[in-house]
């Protein structure tokens, strides 16, 4: 994969365009997986807003992220540009405060009174 | 080979884990996207290695995605990954 994928673009944009931006199967109402549901949860635990996009409505878009992130699963988590992870490292963020952390040196929104069940 | 033995040879050999354990939870997918009707297409995976020291944890989930990628390609459709150092 080279950088010329025109995907690529469209990907960059929306990762740069929103500090939270997690591409999953289905939508954050209706998740078609559930390792994406995973992360809907902890991210609507947190009380954080974010963009979603199904990979699903568009095959591009999931080869093209599996390319991009060099990650071969969905989901993808990226909060203000950057990979995170997927759905183990989301949730064992969580579990450790760290994904919290990360929000607040991102300057991202979240209930800070959330914590793992 | 099943996708099982499969793994846990390229993992043996690239990680030299101090453990290794491969869960094959397809039955709990079965009929979702990803599955196959001969199963073995969701696994955990949880591996103990000294390769893993010093890593962050993207890296270490990229360095198993990167020994199992014909697997990943071919069947399996989700790793549920715990990636450890000894003593962690």
């Amino acid at each position: 994969m080279t950088a010329t994928n025109p995907v690529f673009d469209r990907i960059k944009q929306d990762v740069s365009a929103n500090k939270v931006m997690l591409y999953m199967k289905g939508s954050p109402v209706f998740p078609q997986c559930g390792f994406s549901a995973a992360v809907v949860q902890v991210l609507s635990h947190m009380g954080v807003k974010f963009k979603s996009a199904d990979v699903l409505q568009d095959s591009q878009l999931r080869d093209g992220i599996k390319a991009f992130s060099e990650w071969p699963t969905i989901p993808q988590l990226y909060v203000d540009g950057e990979f995170v992870g997927g759905c183990d490292i989301v949730r064992e963020m969580f579990q450790t405060g760290e994904l919290g952390q990360l929000f607040k040196t991102k300057g991202v929104a979240f209930n800070e009174q959330a914590r793992p069940e | 080979m099943t996708y099982a033995e499969r793994m846990r040879h390229k993992l043996t050999e690239g990680l030299a884990p101090a453990r290794l354990e491969i869960e094959d939870d397809s039955n709990r997918h079965h009929g979702h996207a990803g599955s196959h009707p001969s199963g073995e297409t969701h696994f955990t995976v949880r591996v103990v290695s000294e390769k893993f020291r010093g890593l962050g944890r993207v890296a270490r989930q990229r360095l198993v995605y990167g020994l199992l990628k014909d697997e990943l390609t071919e069947r399996v459709h989700a790793l549920a990954l715990e990636t450890k150092a000894p003593g962690e």
